[in-house]
């Protein structure tokens, strides 16, 4: 079995699975039971001044049968006491020593503030912290979270306070309602940061009660924006970390979160640059039980690409993301059709037809009617691909001879 | 007949014996099977169906939770789509064609969708079309069976004056007096018809075309009429002891079993049903539920020549009946007063140089208490006869053209069994709907496709 033990900025991990901060890291007997379940790691439900949390306040978005592929929350951070707290993650961290615990933290825009609660964790002896700056509701409201996020000079100037305080590493956490990734990443590592970990959640409105007309989630009779996260973040995820990934100013360590809930999920956080993933949605949803197929599909994965250890495929994928300048033009496929395996839905004819390039018609095949690609008018654009139910029917072909490439920043002189 | 009523099984056991066979979806389960449906384009299912109803169309808005939109889409192409739903032959037609079927040897379970999205416009009343503004013509329908039914729904959909005869004291035709009851009640087929009666149409029940009116009282009357008259009693089997107690015809036992009163419904221990159609399944599903000790299906050809289902045959296969292939009743033989039907005597056949023959000396006694005749209908040759001009070919059929459905008297125009000879109720409503389309050309000019034409 593959090695799946992390060193992320200098924190050691047995795998790289953790769980994000929320809920599922509420207290000490919860993160327990996550680490005798398997979790490698597990970043505290975020810490600072108590607050007084509504209800109801989740909301989720299902699509078809699948339910949550996206959860939408207006909860804010720990809403129990700070000595709590701190006395459980002193107790957990001493019953589980190998274990990674990072504690998130958000307190107002103070030097002192920050300064104090971070000396405070650091005695309980937890592996380091994580800088939440990321929150979109509420705590944004009073000047915290996402509003600190959003603000890249704010972002350095908090961590360096942390910085200041304390020797454990710092950790980011960044938001992704921003426009452009990279520019709070770099204040953090400018600040001092030693890891970044990203995504929190998306500002949102999960939809409205057709028969109240009162939006989700329903706070008597009123509802406000949540944080959007679950299955249908992973790509928004997956970009902001290659983002940063391939930024040459972001040299930190990156713990890659949003709609992780597969092995599968994290191989790819993995190899578009992370070094840890966390989860959160997934393990609201069945329980912290997931992490075995995790940590089994993953090192299945690695034993049959032949890799010794996890390590070996951080950061595999990043250099095969570019710049849309850079992508070669002369390449060329199109969609071939497989009639032994094709059963006749006609998805494809339709989807290129009204959603495409109008060049799938129909042949007859001993006599019934069968989609066929006029290969001369497709452009490759995989649609039919991805529509078509039947396995193996549709395959992208490709057709130019590979001698010639040319990029569009080739073919308009520009610069690389 | 009362006194062959000997069930040993209690009322309350005979009923749930006849509860349905396929129950209504659940709504969690209504949800998930209408989202496993891919919405194929042109898709295969309703080129299957024979009303051509836009499946992939009303499954989805059942996904969407548009049931009134759902059940609309289905009436628009099949008036009669709640007992469709509940007796199409669904493994022959739409979901023997279903691409999931293919995909996951699991097709779509359409014929329930269609129920569901009907039974939510039924059991609310609520109508999704209206009668059209009125045109001033009028046209006659005899019978209310699917034909008829489907013919006049769409004529008052186009503002016709719609009157229907029916001989009968219920409207429905073989949907109220035929379909097997744990397919679907009387019930069923009364809601359905009250949809239609809200449209507007006219039922005249109790009212036999040919007695109690003429036909030059309905030329009189209307513009155009429509025959939907379906077949006639069962065949005779033309062998001695067929007039004996005890001997009945299919038909006439399932009708007396969709009554329900199963007390005065006719039974006997040991049960011998003569054919092997659906409706001869029909018959010996129904006695074994009613509480029939021992029911047997005679036939006088092989298994795999039976004209039933597939899935027909394994229904009375669950239910334990007997199987007599190539069996040919020769005689049915009274008891010691003569009485009452005591045995079939029986020969047993093979084929021979393609011919099937009785094979000489394998007679025997088959000691039986009752006896139903289920090989097939009569065709309606005396009644069609009786209309000057009216082709019918040789089998005693009407003959029409396809397209409109008119006879060879102008006026006139047919579908349903008594056209093409006994097919399924989904057929007749799409011989309904041709013929609205016949009649409303003949009287305007006016060439319309109705949904699924
Ligand atoms: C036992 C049995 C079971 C069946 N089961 C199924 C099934 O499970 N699924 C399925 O799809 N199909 C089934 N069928 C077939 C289906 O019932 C017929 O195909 C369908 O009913 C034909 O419709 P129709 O309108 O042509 O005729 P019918 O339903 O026979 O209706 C004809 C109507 O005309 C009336 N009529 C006749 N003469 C006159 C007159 N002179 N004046 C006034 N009224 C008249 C009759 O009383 C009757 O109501 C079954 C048939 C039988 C016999
Ligand atoms: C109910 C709820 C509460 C959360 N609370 C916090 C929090 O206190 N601090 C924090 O940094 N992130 C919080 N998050 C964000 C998660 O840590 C994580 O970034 C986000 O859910 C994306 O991961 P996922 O797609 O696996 O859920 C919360 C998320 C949810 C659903
Ligand atoms: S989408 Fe696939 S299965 Fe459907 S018709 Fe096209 S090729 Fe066939
Ligand atoms: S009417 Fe019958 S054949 Fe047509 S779709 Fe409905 S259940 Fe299937
Ligand atoms: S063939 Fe099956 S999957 Fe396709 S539209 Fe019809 S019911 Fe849906």
């Amino acid at each position: 079995m593959a090695d799946l033990s992390v060193n992320f900025a200098g924190i050691q991990s047995p795998n790289p699975f953790w769980l994000a901060s929320a809920p599922p890291t509420n207290m000490g007997s919860m993160v327990e039971r996550a680490f005798d379940a398997g979790w490698g790691g597990a970043v505290w439900k975020t810490l600072g001044e108590p607050i007084v949390n509504v209800s109801s306040r989740l909301a989720a978005m299902d699509y078809g049968t699948q339910r949550m592929m996206g959860l939408n929350n207006i909860e804010l951070i720990t809403d129990r006491p700070l000595d709590v707290n701190l006395k459980e993650i002193r107790a957990c961290k001493r019953k589980y020593p190998k274990h990674a615990l990072i504690i998130s933290l958000m307190v107002e825009s103070k030097r002192e503030a920050w300064q104090e609660i971070a000396k405070k964790v650091e005695d309980t002896g937890a592996d380091g912290f994580e800088l939440n700056f990321g929150c979109p509701h509420g705590m944004s409201e009073r000047g915290m979270g996402a509003a600190m996020g959003q603000v890249p000079e704010y972002t350095c100037m908090v961590t360096e306070w942390v910085k200041e305080a304390t020797n454990l590493p710092v950790i980011v956490k960044l938001t992704p309602n921003i426009t452009a990734i990279n520019y709070p990443a770099r204040a953090a590592v400018k600040g001092g940061a030693d890891a970044l970990s990203l995504i929190n959640t998306i500002n949102s409105v999960i939809g409205v009660d057709l028969d109240t007309m009162i939006p989700y989630p329903n706070v008597n009779g009123m509802a406000a924006h949540g944080g959007y996260c679950g299955p249908a973040v992973k790509p928004i995820a997956l970009n902001m970390v290659s983002e940063l990934a391939r930024d040459p100013e972001v040299n930190i360590p990156i713990s890659g979160i949003g709609g992780i809930a597969t092995w599968r999920d994290a191989a790819e956080f993995l190899l578009l640059g992370a070094t840890t993933v966390q989860v959160c949605t997934a393990v609201m949803h069945y329980g912290y039980r997931i992490v075995e197929d995790l940590i089994d599909g993953l090192s299945n994965y690695l034993d049959e690409k032949g890799y010794a250890s996890v390590n070996d495929i951080i950061g595999q994928s990043v250099h095969r993301v570019t710049d849309w300048g850079n992508l070669d033009l002369k390449y060329k496929t199109v969609a071939r059709i497989d009639h032994s395996k094709c059963v006749n839905c006609n998805l494809c004819h339709i989807a290129c037809e009204d959603g495409a390039h109008q060049c799938i018609h129909f042949t007859d095949v001993n006599g019934k009617q069968f989609p066929i690609v006029d290969e001369a008018e497709c452009v490759g654009c995989n649609l039919c691909h991805l529509v078509c139910p039947a396995p193996g029917c549709i395959s992208m072909v490709r057709v130019d001879d590979g001698s010639q490439t040319m990029s569009w920043r080739e073919m308009t002189g520009q610069p690389a | 007949m009362p006194e062959l009523s000997n069930s040993p099984l209690t009322p309350e056991q005979i009923t749930a014996n006849f509860c349905e066979i396929e129950p209504p979806l659940p709504m969690a389960e209504a949800l998930f099977e209408a989202h496993r449906c891919l919405y194929c384009y042109d898709a295969p299912c309703t080129q299957a169906c024979p009303t051509h109803i836009n499946v992939p169309s009303f499954i989805k808005k059942i996904a969407s939770g548009n049931l009134t939109g759902s059940a609309r889409v289905i009436l628009d192409a099949n008036p009669i789509g709640s007992t469709c739903s509940r007796v199409c032959p669904v493994d022959v037609l739409c979901e023997g064609a279903c691409v999931e079927k293919t995909l996951m040897e699991q097709p779509i379970q359409i014929a329930r969708l269609q129920r569901y999205a009907m039974d939510h416009v039924i059991s609310k009343q609520i109508d999704v079309f209206k009668a059209g503004a009125a045109n001033g013509k009028s046209v006659g329908i005899i019978g209310s069976g699917p034909a008829g039914l489907s013919c006049a729904t769409y004529l008052a959909r186009l503002g016709y004056a719609v009157t229907i005869y029916e001989r009968r004291a219920k409207a429905g035709g073989l949907g109220t007096y035929g379909m097997a009851e744990y397919k679907m009640t009387q019930q069923d087929s009364a809601d359905e018809v009250a949809m239609i009666e809200r449209l507007g149409v006219q039922f005249r029940l109790s009212c036999e075309v040919g007695r109690d009116v003429t036909f030059a009282d309905l030329e009189a009357a209307h513009d155009a009429v429509f025959i939907g008259v379906g077949l006639g009693a069962t065949n005779k089997l033309g062998i001695p002891g067929e007039e004996l107690a005890g001997v009945y015809d299919a038909l006439e036992f399932i009708e007396h079993v969709k009554t329900r009163d199963w007390a005065n419904v006719p039974l006997a221990k040991s049960v011998a049903v003569i054919g092997a159609g659906n409706t001869a399944i029909d018959a010996v599903t129904q006695a074994k539920r009613l509480g029939a000790e021992k029911v047997m299906l005679i036939y006088r050809r092989t298994q795999p020549e039976m004209s039933a289902y597939e899935y027909e045959y394994e229904l009375a296969k669950q239910d334990a009946v007997e199987f007599h292939w190539q069996t040919t009743p020769l005689e049915i033989l009274a008891n010691m007063d003569g009485s009452r039907v005591a045995a079939l005597r029986c020969v047993q056949t093979e084929l021979q140089e393609g011919k099937l023959t009785n094979v000489a000396g394998s007679e025997f006694n088959l000691p039986v208490e009752m006896v139903i005749k289920a090989t097939g209908q009569q065709k309606q040759r005396g009644f069609l006869a009786t209309i000057p001009g009216l082709r019918l070919d040789q089998s005693g059929r009407a003959v029409v053209n396809p397209a409109t459905m008119q006879t060879d008297t102008p006026k006139y125009f047919a579908g349903g069994d008594c056209v093409n000879g006994g097919a399924e109720a989904v057929d007749a409503a799409q011989h309904g709907k041709h013929a609205a389309m016949g009649i409303h050309q003949f009287l305007t000019g006016e060439t319309i496709t109705l949904a699924g034409a």
